[in-house]
């Protein structure tokens, strides 16, 4: 009951008209966002950011929160209508979203998009709401052992589980944190890392630089190249009479993937690894696992488009769990508004729940608001993103950049920093050729002013005795867990050659 | 984009190297009553850095990344061509904001975008090229009092005229 009484303040907190307001030109801004190929709400949240110091702290996270939102929404919109996904979350939605716009139903695979992201998005929020308070308060008695496990299990979950090229995703995390490094050395106050004794880099590196830079910079450059400007729309018929008819259609015939969706994009959100992306996906094979008729998976099934786009919402607000009560983000686009959180004097953790009851609730009753206006402006103007979805990439493509330099002189006020950004972007370009991930780069950067002083403190504390995280009741099974993901690829790679060698054997003697 | 992976490695093996060394200027041990040094944190990670990109290399003389396995050139022709063209003219844009400041740098990067890479129509270009350098100068310093770099001091009467609207 307590819990409905902090969630109803919350709601009144979010529907105040500032934030009202904000919630609003946030999930529109996000759908255009999330609807554009080459932008997801990643790049969205990354560039947008420095403008948000004009409004207060707690408002700027709802914004960016809804901007969050709203891009899970519009990824589906050209995936749909260009057959392009608009950002990586909504790969699965092309998969039977654009051959149903191919038949001529783009208006009911945009319709079941719409209505299965909402509600995978009320379905998360429930769990989030009923989940969030007890974890933060278990999170409580959480020390710098256990901080630095959460850390490394977060930095884990990458390596084990990400499904990139191991060696590359380990060099992109430790980067990061020697990113993170730069500047001053918190403990002595001597100066750390400053390359080519550059001045500017006594200040260390921001991370809008470096995510600036990689969402920003490196990953339109990388679209450019990838997509070589030809894109090309399918027409939409929207009526009143029609969105209702294809609404009645979505939830018949797309009921099932929306279930799945909902519950498996929440708890693969929670992963810091995975979210929203390997969620959505993972929502379409279970789905079409389970389906009666999997071989209409494909050509157009409902089921089809329903099952990853309730995922990819479920786990953008699961994604929200692991960063507001344990202080570590579930993607990239929560490594970033955890950033903005601690420039604005939040501290993400468990003692949040304490400190800024107030504003966590505010937040929490934001995801619900954002929710509902992220399917009504949907709806209402579905036309009008197809219509933008038109205009050339040659417009979009140099105000993104102007937005990115602009951003990222904004966020320090030096222009060193504004040259980093640039060159952070068109070495993710050329990383990101080479099947470099990025993501852990920027997460690291996030998370390395709080994982260095945990793992000094730690030490200091056991004398420099490395077993203080192995040896207490929290901290050990974390850091188990964290260790068995680190070494998941090795273990799978000796099976793999296991049954490789089990299997040529009978042939050689044969 | 074989040639790309291997050349990219020992790249990135010099930058850790390099970081390493920088990491040395601090202590990299553990200070007994104090802790592991300054430089320790910096110091290993960079090491496992380098240690990736020997991973790296071993995985490209195995072929078994897809880089390693690629034909393909790492950048082809319309690749080098953007990438010059397009970061050429970023670089150009921050260059001449200490210059001409960030909004002119903002007009001259939208003409030169907009008319010459977009081909797009001069009437459509200066009406974009003209609006969004005013509408993110009102935006900034009036709303957000972020002061953007107003370049070399021949800009200082547009400004002083443009201050009028705000103060």
């Amino acid at each position: 009951m307590e819990i409905l009484g902090l969630l109803s303040d919350g709601f009144l907190l979010a529907m105040q008209p500032l934030n009202l307001l904000l919630i609003i030109v946030g999930v529109t801004l996000g759908l255009f966002i999330g609807a554009m190929p080459g932008l997801g709400s990643v790049n969205g949240v990354a560039i947008l950011l420095p403008i948000t110091f004009l409004v207060p702290p707690n408002s700027a996270i709802i914004f960016l929160a809804a901007i969050y939102y709203g891009a899970m929404y519009g990824g589906a919109i050209s995936s749909i209508t260009l057959g392009i996904p608009g950002a990586s979350t909504a790969v699965a939605t092309t998969f039977d979203g654009r051959p149903l716009a191919m038949k001529g139903r783009a208006s009911l695979a945009l319709v079941t998009a719409a209505v299965a992201s909402f509600i995978g998005g009320t379905v998360s929020n429930i769990f989030f709401t009923a989940f969030a308070p007890p974890l933060a308060s278990v999170a409580l008695s959480f020390g710098n052992p256990e901080i630095f496990a959460l850390m490394l299990l977060a930095f884990a979950t990458f390596v084990g589980l990400g499904g990139d090229d191991i060696p590359k995703t380990i060099f992109s995390i430790c980067i990061g944190l020697v990113f993170a490094a730069v500047g001053y050395d918190e403990i002595s106050g001597a100066p750390r890392l400053i390359f080519f004794d550059i001045s500017g880099f006594l200040h260390g590196i921001n991370f809008l630089v470096l995510a600036i830079g990689v969402y920003g910079i490196g990953e339109m450059l990388w679209t450019i190249d990838s997509t070589r400007g030809k894109i090309t729309s399918t027409e939409a018929k929207f009526s009143i009479k029609g969105v209702t008819a294809d609404a009645k259609e979505a939830l018949q015939r797309g009921w099932k993937g929306t279930t799945i969706g909902s519950l498996i994009g929440f708890f693969v959100g929670i992963l810091p690894a995975a979210g929203a992306t390997p969620g959505s996906l993972m929502s379409y094979g279970v789905a079409k696992m389970l389906s009666k008729n999997p071989k209409d998976y494909g050509q157009g099934h409902p089921d089809g488009v329903a099952a990853p786009e309730a995922a990819n919402n479920s786990a953008s607000t699961g994604s929200m769990l692991p960063m507001l009560t344990l202080g570590i983000p579930g993607s990239p686009t929560t490594a970033i508004l955890l950033g903005g959180m601690v420039i604005w004097g939040l501290t993400p953790g468990p003692r949040l729940f304490v400190d800024q009851s107030e504003f966590v609730w505010g937040l929490i009753g934001s995801f619900y608001v954002s929710n509902f206006f992220a399917l009504v402006v949907n709806l209402a103007f579905i036309p009008v993103f197809i219509w933008m979805l038109r205009m050339p990439f040659t417009i979009l493509a140099p105000m993104i950049f102007v937005l990115s330099v602009v951003g990222g002189y904004a966020a320090t006020r030096d222009m060193h920093d504004v040259w980093l950004m640039l060159i952070f972007g068109i070495g993710a370009f050329f990383l990101r050729k080479l099947d470099y991930p990025v993501a852990p780069a920027v997460l690291a950067i996030v998370l390395g002013p709080i994982a260095e002083p945990t793992l000094r403190q730690s030490l200091l504390l056991s004398s420099g005795d490395p077993m203080i995280f192995l040896n207490r009741p929290i901290a050990g099974p974390i850091t188990v867990i964290a260790v068995i993901l680190i070494l998941l690829p090795l273990f799978k790679f000796g099976w793999n050659k296991f049954k490789k060698s089990g299997g040529t054997q009978p042939a050689q003697q044969g | 984009m074989r040639r790309g992976e291997i050349i990219t490695a020992g790249i990135l093996a010099l930058l850790s190297i390099y970081m390493m060394y920088k990491s040395t200027e601090l202590e990299i041990g553990y200070i007994s009553g104090e802790g592991p040094g300054g430089g320790a944190w910096p110091f290993w990670l960079s090491a496992i850095m380098l240690i990736c990109t020997v991973f790296i290399a071993i995985n490209w003389a195995r072929r078994t990344s897809p880089p390693s396995q690629s034909t393909e050139p790492m950048l082809d022709s319309y690749g080098m061509k953007m990438l010059f063209l397009v970061g050429g003219g970023i670089a150009a844009f921050i260059g001449l904001s200490s210059i001409i400041s960030m909004y002119g740098g903002i007009f001259v990067f939208l003409v030169y975008y907009l008319r010459f890479l977009g081909r797009h129509s001069w009437a459509l270009t200066m009406t974009l090229a003209t609006s969004v350098p005013i509408i993110f100068f009102f935006f900034f310093e009036a709303l957000m009092r972020i002061t953007l770099p107003k370049g070399w001091s021949f800009t200082e009467p547009l400004f002083n005229w443009l201050n009028n609207f705000i103060y």
